[in-house]
């Protein structure tokens, strides 16, 4: 399976090897770095690239690109996952997941990786196991273990290694028993430059904390569960009982983890939040043109729209922009041509607005398309697709917990997810 | 060359100081001369070691300045680490080790350091050893002999109380590729593969592919291994175990026969990562086992143009039945599909895929759909993760298109979408366009023409071109759309435009002059060469259908020759040639000038091709043997080119594998077989009853998984057996209820007769009732000959009593298969038994005394029975959905009997084969007065789900929905098809829920007793 991984940054630089059997180079990575200059960006090289002798599988996440080195067949998903969940591994040992975090604990790595895999196949991937063989890096831990000399390895098999819930471990024990679920949902949608909507979804998911003693055994229902249309599960939850009843049912992971994630069934009902008129023209004559944005919040059921931002690729002429704007700031960057409109809360009474006037390259013909614009935003207090959480139940532990839920809705957390689409010239021969 | 340098003195000093063990890890550098002072005090196998290091002798000559000056830190660092290493603090070991792990991570070669570091292994301090462990394995291959130091550590390890510390050892053991301890890692592997921790023999099954690929000799003692761990019932083994199986021995599918069932019954609970190799194994697996569910489609597709998904189910049936291919599905391939299934739901997309390959490669097609949600739900996730699956997508979507039509607009493109992904959701896209979705699918296009990416608009384009050739209606709409493009200011559009346009063009010149003449209007403004040459071969090819232009264009070329590229040109000389062979008059000048200007041009293609067509085309004297045909040559009709999906037959590989995506057969893929002509003996999976009887106790219970189907084989096998005399004695009951008029023990030792080999052997039953009761698509071919009866759990009924039919005796039962005749009616199977001593002629039906509606299609007449003997008819009866009794007279040669044949409610309708969403549609329609709900008390036989579906098929001919959440049934009645559907859903006090769901009143109501009647037992 997975020979060998390499971590490389984006300057081309390796700065971590490991391999599970024989030695293989560091030159197979100069196929990789061979991708990558022929890819405008690093987003763009192909996760696969069969080279004469390997493949290579490689996953670009948090500005490293975490390189397998394979030999023979392998389903490429399970590689990749693989790879996605060393890098959440790293993401939960050392808080952030970057070259330099990694760099300094590079031993912990190393145990990690070892712990991870053996001879290239997965063997414990789960952070609660992971955790008991290897503790975390803490400050007060180094402290007392270069005092006390003892070490970050753990001498017994973790228990959930043995155990038919391998995501818990036993002997869990707090003095504040609590349990916090944080439904976030995030709009996904496509519109025109009419601002009709051509695609729109709703996507979330649950996230959890919980920190209970003991092994308690969780069932969470919802008020509405058949808003739910696609469902998947972290591996803890009893899948008959969500077939049977539509409740979660589940002995949960110790802290945190994602309990579940769901797509909102509900094709063009999606009720948009705010609205947008855009306006951006490119004059014939003269080099230059002008931009004008308004946005203003829509069905927002009472609650306020807050870190609204607004993102603009502008076409590769433009070669500044003179704008001002009634609230938040906007910046123009000549070099990556995006400009950003960070407008903050969204007030009822004052409309925000960006308008002024852009310089395009002398001499070079009109761009003939609009850019687009990607829209970003946050509502506290709501899961926009109205989904509610019942109730909260606990068996197997006598004791109470505290139990919170919060709901957020957002536009995406991985990069922009709502575009206005701009429409072009009329193709009428087209209807 | 990373190697340290060092000065002879300090190495003379070391061998001195570490006398056997520091040597290997001195890679001494010195010039020449010096070499052999200190090498004589060296033994001499350890001089190989010296040698080995002798990568960097060349270095050599600078080495003593080297070492003298910048060389210097390093060498002391090292000694540096040995020191600590040797101390007696374990805080100091631990600082040493984690340097050296670091060099190790920065790829810095710490080999020299190996000696220090082996005498670790034995180290107290567990972080340390671990360590220690870490260098050991990437270091051994290369320092062979020394790592043997450390083998006699591990071999103490492999015997310690505690299982981690037993599993670490073997771990590293088996890691280390030295070829000497073979002997001693196969020992090892065998004593932990009956180690009583799980933990341990998991380790066992990882070790396995590491001794294959140290030594393949050793493959048939691993095999061994591997079907002793294979027969293991832990969910922890089993995902390792297939994985050393996989990467051993895949061919020996034999060994799986036996574990199939428990490996389909373990799945859910075996982590994610074994998930994926078991599923893979068993896909393969079943391919070589079971017969082909969509081989019905595979003959409809030849003939006509293939059916969607789901589009006419009925109508596909019914062709079946007209085909009479008799197709039942095994119960184990649907074993398979169910317990797959709920994994759809994983986190983890591998998964996910995984399953919907085994779907799309193994399921009938009309339930390959469910995966399609699943499927695109891994689209929301990481890049590279919609990179792999839109790949697969693409696959699927060219062979089961209506799987992904209700999602089209998830494959929409996002302008912030890697390139890749663009053009991979551009091919889904274009895949999935039908007459219905085409407009829209081709607004959205519009969209992406202006984006800024230019090579995906370029794509977009070529999509365009393919979806105007797979869908006739539009291809005028396209073209009419691509020749606007033909105005953009991009050129890049307008270049791909021009070839997407002649492709099209190609197909039907005909009707499209005025787009040629367009185009060659076009000429004066496009500057790409590409666009330019189209356009040139594009009149030159259809000049005849713009007879008046075509000269125009070439004399406008002709002026601009020589500032033309190279591909223009060539296009100007094939236009001219073509134009002087259709139209000398006018063009003969123009094609000699342009030939003149040709024969002196830069390019050599250029000039070759001016003389050859020149020769070709110009009389001359010597008079060309080819000239006659230039016309032939140059005119000839040229096949337009196809424009396919690069995914197209891209499913011979299987789906979500490397060889997939790279369309490439990648080391060590295994093919995928094709479907078996028949299908192998299924009894090869049987499982010694009472063997899993005796195991079952000793397996862990699994934590999720349904208990009820995890155990459902063994548990089922039990219950028949223990049952199995209760049953009897109740249908034997009924048998006394359904009419006869008296009890005798001839009726009685009949039936026994039948019962006898089942109770043989649960298992054996089980499949009956499989074939039986749950793959109803089964047609066999009936003929209204002799029937043996294959269904020996149906329940006979007596029609004529011996002693009242004065020897002859009839009993009947309800065949449950179509009447081929008349899709009304039942099918009756009559056995006729001949107990006289002289036989019986002229069998035959006569005068039938029926209610209005109810018809009766008469089996032919027997003419001769003779004594002792038995026979066995069909005949159709439409009882016009009502349990009323069909009188009539049953005849011989001498005798006449009236006789009358009374139906179950459960036997006047027919399985229907829904998926569980249909079943919830239908059931929501039919609410109120046709749904009738009681709770019953389960009996002592039904606890498990298995007799349920058991109980509730024998008392009615329904179907159960495949994979569905509740145990839920469908049929519909023979006369009016009214659906009927029951659902049982168990309580967990022994009670259970019933619901029957259907339009005739009556019907529910008795079949609810029914039903009550045969789950209370």
């Amino acid at each position: 399976m997975i020979h060998s991984l390499f971590l490389v940054s984006t300057a081309g630089h390796i700065f971590l090897e490991k391999h599970w059997k024989s030695v293989i180079s560091r030159s197979v990575c100069d196929y990789l770095f061979e991708a990558q200059g022929k890819a405008s960006a690093p987003e763009n090289v192909p996760p696969v690239i069969a080279t004469p002798h390997h493949y290579l599988i490689s996953v670009y996440r948090d500005r490293i690109f975490f390189v397998a080195v394979i030999q023979t067949e392998v389903p490429p998903l399970f590689v990749i996952e693989f790879l996605h969940r060393v890098a959440e591994t790293f993401q939960d040992y050392f808080g952030e997941c970057s070259e330099a975090s990694i760099k300094d604990n590079v031993v912990i790595v190393y145990e990690l990786l070892e712990e991870m895999l053996d001879n290239g196949f997965p063997l414990a991937t789960e952070a609660n196991i992971l955790k008991e063989m290897i503790k975390p890096p803490t400050i007060l831990r180094s402290v007392v273990n270069t005092i006390t000399g003892s070490s970050n390895v753990g001498g017994t098999l973790p228990t959930g290694q043995l155990s038919n819930i391998p995501w818990r471990r036993t002997g869990v024990k707090y003095t504040n028993n609590e349990a916090y679920f944080d439904v976030v949902e995030e709009i996904d949608a496509i519109l025109d430059k009419s601002g009709t909507v051509v695609f729109a979804e709703i996507q979330g998911v649950i996230d959890a904390c919980v920190k209970l003693s003991g092994m308690p055994d969780l069932t969470l229902s919802f008020v509405n569960p058949r808003l739910l249309d696609d469902v998947s599960f972290h591996p803890c939850v009893r899948f008959k009982r969500w077939e049977a009843e539509r409740v979660l049912s589940f002995i949960p992971p110790d802290g945190n983890f994602r309990l579940m994630s769901y797509h909102v069934n509900a094709q063009n009902l999606v009720a948009i939040p705010v609205y947008v008129k855009q306006n951006v023209s490119f004059f014939e004559t003269g080099s230059s043109g002008r931009l004008d944005i308004t946005v203003g919040p829509k069905q927002t059921m009472g609650k306020t729209i807050e870190d609204v931002v607004i993102t603009v690729h502008m076409p590769k002429v433009v070669l500044n922009a003179n704008l001002t704007t009634n609230q938040g700031t906007s910046t123009y960057d000549p070099v990556t041509k995006v400009l950003v409109w960070d407008i903050g809360k969204l007030n009822q009474q004052k409309v925000p607005n960006l308008k002024g006037s852009l310089s395009l390259q002398s001499g070079a013909p009109r761009p003939d398309e609009n850019p687009t614009l990607n829209i970003d935003l946050r509502i506290q207090q709501l899961a926009i697709s109205g989904l509610k959480v019942n109730r909260l139940n606990m068996f197997g532990e006598k004791y109470k917990p505290f139990k919170g839920v919060k709901y957020v809705t957002k536009a995406g957390n991985a990069g922009p997810q709502r575009e206005q689409r701009s429409t072009f010239f009329c193709w009428n021969l087209f209807e | 060359m990373q190697r340290l340098l060092q000065l002879p003195a300090s190495a003379v000093n070391m061998v001195k100081t570490a006398q056997g063990q520091e040597e290997a890890k001195s890679p001494v550098l010195t010039p020449d001369g010096s070499q052999a002072t200190w090498y004589s005090a060296v033994r001499p196998d350890e001089l190989r070691h010296l040698r080995a290091g002798g990568e960097v002798e060349d270095a050599g000559a600078s080495a003593e300045e080297g070492a003298n000056t910048g060389g210097q830190a390093q060498p002391l660092r090292h000694d540096d680490l040995k020191e600590m290493l040797d101390s007696n603090k374990d805080s100091l070991k631990l600082e040493a080790m984690k340097r050296i792990v670091a060099m190790m991570a920065r790829g810095k070669n710490a080999s020299d350091l190996f000696p220090a570091v082996v005498k670790n292994v034995a180290c107290k301090n567990i972080e340390v050893k671990k360590l220690v462990y870490v260098y050991l394995v990437r270091y051994a291959e290369e320092q062979q002999d020394l790592a043997l130091l450390s083998i006699s550590t591990f071999q103490r390890g492999l015997k310690d109380p505690n299982q981690l510390i037993r599993a670490s050892a073997l771990r590293v053991l088996s890691s280390i590729r030295v070829t000497i301890i073979i002997p001693i890692m196969m020992l090892a592997i065998k004593d932990a593969a009956s180690d009583m921790s799980p933990y341990v023999r998991k380790t066992a099954a990882h070790a396995i592919p590491k001794l294959y690929s140290l030594d393949p000799e050793q493959k048939e003692p691993l095999i061994e291994v591997i079907e002793k761990l294979l027969a293991d019932k832990t969910t922890l083994v089993a995902g390792s175990v297939v994985m050393a199986f996989e990467g051993v021995c895949p061919e020996r599918i034999d060994l799986i026969h036996k574990n199939y069932r428990k490996l389909c019954n373990l799945l859910i609970d075996v982590e994610e990562w074994g998930q994926v190799v078991i599923i893979n194994m068993l896909t393969r697996y079943a391919r070589t086992q079971f017969l082909n569910p969509n081989a019905n489609e595979v003959l409809l597709e030849e003939g006509e143009e293939k059916e969607f998904y789901g589009s006419d189910e009925e109508e596909g049936k019914e062709e079946k039945v007209e085909k009479k291919k008799p197709y039942v599905m095994d119960p184990d391939h649907r074993l398979l599909l169910r317990n797959t299934k709920p994994l759809l739901q994983s986190r983890n997309a591998a998964v996910v895929m995984a399953v919907a390959q085994l779907y799309f490669h193994l399921a009938p097609k009309a339930e390959v759909g469910v995966t399609a949600k699943a499927l695109v739900r891994l689209l929301r996730s990481h890049s590279e993760v919609q990179f792999v699956v839109l790949q697969n997508v693409a696959t699927m979507s060219i062979k089961r298109k209506g799987m992904f039509e209700t999602y089209l607009k998830s494959f929409y493109i996002r302008s912030t979408d890697p390139t890749q992904i663009k053009v991979l959701k551009l091919e889904v896209l274009t895949n999935l366009a039908t007459e219905t979705s085409i407009s829209i699918i081709l607004r959205e296009f519009q969209t992406y023409i202006k984006s800024m990416d230019k090579d995906f608009v370029a794509a977009t384009i070529q999509a365009i071109g393919r979806c105007a050739t797979n869908i006739g209606e539009v291809r005028d709409t396209c073209l009419n759309g691509l020749v606007q493009l033909l105005s953009n200011r991009d050129e890049l559009v307008v270049a791909e435009s021009v070839v997407v346009i002649k492709k099209l063009l190609q197909m039907q010149p005909e009707q499209h002059s005025d787009i040629i003449k367009h185009m060659a209007k076009l000429i004066e403004n496009i500057q790409v060469p590409m666009a330019r040459a189209s356009i040139l071969w594009l009149i030159g090819e259809y000049c005849e259908h713009v007879p008046k232009i075509a000269p125009d264009v070439l004399r406008k070329m002709a002026k601009s020759f020589t500032s033309e590229e190279d591909i223009v040109k060539l296009q100007i000389l094939n236009l001219a040639a073509k134009l002087y062979l259709t139209n000398s008059k006018q063009t003969k000048l123009l094609t000699q000038y342009v030939l003149n200007l040709a024969k002196y041009d830069q390019n050599y293609d250029i000039r070759d091709r001016a003389r050859f067509i020149r020769q070709l085309i110009v009389p001359t004297d010597k008079g060309g043997a080819l000239s006659k045909y230039a016309k032939k040559l140059f005119l000839a009709l040229k096949p337009a080119p196809i424009l396919e999906s690069p995914f197209k037959d891209r499913d011979h590989f299987q789906l979500g594998s490397l060889s997939h995506l790279l369309n490439v057969k990648a080391g060590g893929y295994q093919e995928l077989p094709d479907w078996p002509e028949t299908a192998p003996d299924p009894s090869v999976r049987n499982v010694e009853v009472m063997d899993k009887r005796k195991e079952k106790k000793k397996v862990e219970k699994p934590f999720y998984s349904d208990s009820e189907d995890e155990s459902r084989l063994t548990e089922s096998a039990d219950s028949d057996s223990n049952t199995g005399s209760g049953s009897e004695s109740s249908s034997a009951t009924e048998e006394s209820d359904s009419g006869s008029k008296s009890e005798d023990s001839g009726g009685e030792s009949e039936s026994e007769q039948q019962e006898k080999p089942n109770r043989k052997n649960g298992l054996e039953l089980l499949k009956l009732f499989w074939h039986s009761r749950v793959l109803f698509v089964c047609i066999l071919p009936c003929s209204a000959q002799t029937i043996s009866p294959t269904f020996s759990s149906l329940k006979t009924y007596e029609l004529l009593h011996r002693l009242t039919g004065e020897g002859l005796a009839v009993g009947y039962c309800f065949g449950r298969q179509p009447f081929v005749r008349d899709p009304h009616m039942v099918t009756v199977q009559i056995q006729f038994t001949n107990h006289m001593d002289t036989e019986a002629r002229n069998l035959r039906v006569r005068e039938p005394r029926l209610q209005s509606g109810m018809r009766i299609k008469e089996f032919p007449e027997i003419e001769v029975l003779p004594p002792g003997e038995t026979v066995t008819t069909v005949m159709g009866i439409d009882f016009c959905d009502s349990t009323q009794a069909a009188n009539f007279q049953l005849c011989t040669h001498t005798r006449k009997f009236c006789v009358s044949i009374q139906p179950p409610v459960g036997e006047l309708m027919a399985p229907v084969f829904m998926l569980e969403n249909e079943f919830k549609k239908e059931q929501g329609q039919l609410m109120g007065m046709n749904e009738i709900k009681e709770t019953l008390v389960l009996g002592e036989a039904c606890q498990s789900d298995y007799a349920i579906v058991q109980r509730v098929t024998a008392a009615a001919n329904v179907g159960q929905v495949p994979c569905g959440s509740d145990q839920e049934f469908a049929g519909k009645t023979m006369t009016s098809n009214s659906l009927v559907l029951v659902t049982v859903i168990t309580k967990r006090d022994r009670t259970a829920q019933l619901t029957v769901n259907c339009e005739k009143m009556v019907i529910g109501t008795m079949l609810v007793k029914d039903i009550l009647h045969a789950l209370s037992q």
